[in-house]
């Protein structure tokens, strides 16, 4: 046993992964800053913008918008209406409208990024075979990499708030939409991409007017999973200093109030709930 | 000047393709090929042209490579080597602009699983030939809608494809092709997905929207009934290879080697052959010029106990018997007027043989067969049978 060690010591010593990954965190920090430090500056400020913007709504005016929306999106039912109207006065009730408006714009601002830059990376992937052998092996890693991970070299690029946690959320949260969106183009049946040809469609004519309509109900399933990913992130980002529900979470932990932790926790759920039906009624409509 | 001219036309599937050509050219079959390189060879150096409104139907079973001879006419399919003519201009070697062109103006598809857009009604199939060509949306509007119009869809302009029956999808994938008023019109196997009665009336409708249009038609299928129906002309396919091109007759009664011998035999033969393909030469008097006497006289040498009338423009006047000359020569009749029968059935040289066999067990005397108003021959029954049995002498007279 111990001569194996021994042996196996010699012959490889301890590669040093971590400390080079360290120094290289470290470089693209120094190199980059001339990007991070804007971004972090504009950025930020635009995310705190909205926030406020969010919070500056009176609830009740916000909580009958919402309401409006989810009864026209659901097809004029009422189930998800009533549901969003009541969960939405019990945040209220118990004191955390301005933390769900902070979780609520981070999880909207982290997943209109995710969409806005998964949807093109999915279509490249979908275009190209030589794309999606490269592709697919990084989006395994960044799903299956524990999200709290992320969270190191978002701080040491962006500090930390708001930013570093979209940034997070962005690395996490994109994978099944670019993976959908992969997948649903490449599912459109061939005749009907033979279709578009025969009759002299430009590459974009096919997409925008067949590729993409097909595929779209696949895309819509990959971002609602982008997006129920997001709120999963936005409340892990707490830990960086991330403002929202998930923040009032951590500190329950901390002090081991279960009673504000199961709340706190409550109103995520709520959120959740609004959320991924929201996006899966937008699917189900012609 | 042919449409479509295609030569040599050759498309090898896989990586070896060089290696796979050599042995083409060397005259390897498809499997020693496939062994040997790995490479399928889907079409083996086709060449064929296609006249101005011929409606040209390519034909052979599962895996003939028909359906890839059809998308390398459009270039769906790269070829591998070979020449493809489309009005006088080699498309073979177009960059991608121009062989846009050419499919957006010059040739069109219909497919056989329709391949309309689910999440597009009617008219928005129809006029999507124009519209990637960026016209005028009003204009193409009307364009598409005379075309549904013309497949008799002009009412569901507004519906969803998913709302219609399958016959009705293909009409529609059939307006979307015609409406940008191509010249090839290409279609893939366009009927197979129908159900058989569907797809006969679909065909006729064909026939007579071809008559119409006089469009230059490649047509695919696996249904050799179809393709005489439909076809000018037929090409017969067999492992990538065209082995006999002709028109129906030709291939009915001329098959160019056991493969199509076979392919033909399964086909019910009554259906094909006309009257004009088993009649007799016809025995005639002029009633104008001969009397009873040279009726008889010929009746004799002929060994028949009947005659058939005719006048000068060889247009049929009816029969005189045997029974009745002798009587009317014994009375010193001399007008063949005098003894006429009329009781004769006469049917058009293009009367298939199913219809002429009902028929002839009815009469007791032979069918006179008429082309353009003037008798043409006889059937007799004998020869109808023998013909059906495809053993008797087979007289086409063209």
């Amino acid at each position: 046993m111990e001569m194996n060690n021994l042996l196996l010591g010699q012959l490889f010593n301890k590669i040093p992964i971590a400390e080079k990954t360290e120094l290289a965190t470290e470089w693209i920090t120094e190199k980059f800053s001339f990007l991070f430090t804007p971004i972090k500056k504009h950025f930020g400020s635009f995310m705190e913008w909205t926030a406020e913007m969010l919070n500056t709504v009176p609830p009740i005016a916000m909580i009958i918008i919402v309401a409006i929306l989810a009864f026209l999106v659901s097809g004029k039912r009422f189930g998800l209406a009533v549901f969003s109207i009541v969960g939405l006065l019990i945040i209220e009730n118990q004191g955390y409208w301005g933390h769900l408006m902070d979780t609520f714009s981070l999880v909207l601002i982290a997943s209109l990024l995710s969409i806005i830059i998964g949807v093109p990376v999915g279509i490249l992937m979908a275009k190209s075979k030589v794309a999606e052998t490269i592709i697919t092996p990084i989006l395994d890693f960044m799903q299956t990499m524990p999200a709290f991970v992320y969270l190191i070299p978002a701080v040491a690029f962006f500090g930390i708030g708001m930013v570093p946690g979209v940034f997070a959320s962005l690395i996490f949260a994109t994978p099944p939409t670019v993976r959908f969106t992969n997948l649903g183009i490449r599912q459109v049946s061939e005749e009907l991409v033979e279709a578009s040809d025969a009759f002299g469609s430009t590459g974009a004519q096919k997409l925008f007017k067949v590729e993409l309509p097909m595929a779209k109900a696949t895309i819509m399933a990959g971002i609602n999973q982008t997006v129920m990913l997001a709120l999963s992130m936005v409340v892990i980002a707490s830990m960086i200093g991330a403002p929202g529900l998930g923040r009032e979470v951590l500190s329950a932990l901390q002090r081991a109030q279960v009673g504000t932790g199961f709340v706190a926790g409550i109103g995520i759920v709520i959120l959740a709930i609004i959320i991924d039906r929201f996006t899966q009624n937008m699917n189900k409509q012609k | 000047m042919p449409v479509i001219e295609v030569e040599g036309l050759t498309k090898v599937f896989g990586k070896n393709t060089k290696e796979a050509l050599k042995l083409v050219n060397e005259g390897a079959s498809k499997e020693e090929i496939l062994n040997k390189t790995g490479c399928t060879v889907a079409v083996n150096n086709a060449t064929f042209s296609v006249e101005q409104g011929e409606f040209f139907v390519i034909m052979g079973l599962s895996g003939s490579g028909k359906s890839t001879l059809i998308r390398l006419i459009n270039r769906l399919i790269e070829p591998t080597k070979g020449m493809i003519k489309v009005d006088g201009k080699d498309i073979s070697n177009l960059d991608k602009k121009s062989l846009r062109e050419v499919r957006r103006k010059k040739m069109s598809m219909v497919f056989q699983r329709f391949a309309l857009f689910p999440h597009r009604t009617v008219l928005e199939n129809a006029e999507f030939g124009l519209e990637i060509q960026k016209m005028d949306k009003e204009k193409r509007k009307e364009i598409a809608l005379k075309s549904l119009e013309l497949v008799g869809l002009g009412d569901y302009a507004n519906q969803y494809p998913g709302q219609l029956s399958g016959g009705m999808q293909q009409r529609v994938g059939l307006a979307r092709g015609l409406t940008n008023d191509p010249e090839v019109l290409l279609m893939d196997e366009a009927f197979s997905a129908l159900d058989p009665l569907i797809r006969k009336d679909m065909q006729d409708e064909m026939v007579d929207l071809q008559a119409k249009m006089q469009k230059t038609i490649l047509f695919i299928t696996h249904d050799l009934d179809e393709a005489l129906r439909l076809g000018d002309r037929i090409a017969l396919m067999r492992d990538g290879e065209i082995v006999q091109i002709g028109t129906p007759e030709e291939i009915l009664t001329n098959p160019a080697n056991d493969y199509v011998e076979k392919f033909v035999e399964d086909v019910d033969r009554s259906k094909v052959l006309t009257a004009g393909h088993i009649m007799k030469r016809p025995e005639t008097v002029n009633i104008d010029r001969h009397g009873p006497r040279v009726a008889l006289e010929r009746m004799r040498a002929e060994g028949i106990s009947s005659i058939l009338v005719v006048d000068k423009d060889r247009r049929l006047q009816g029969y005189v018997t045997a029974d009745d000359v002798l009587k009317a020569r014994k009375e010193e009749i001399t007008n063949l007027n005098e003894i006429l029968r009329t009781d004769i059935t006469e049917v058009d040289v293009e009367t298939p043989m199913n219809e002429i066999f009902n028929m002839i067990y009815d009469t007791p005397i032979p069918l006179a067969v008429i082309k353009d108003g003037k008798l043409a021959g006889v059937l007799v029954r004998g020869a109808v049978i023998a013909g059906l049995a495809n053993e008797g002498s087979v007289n086409g007279n063209e």
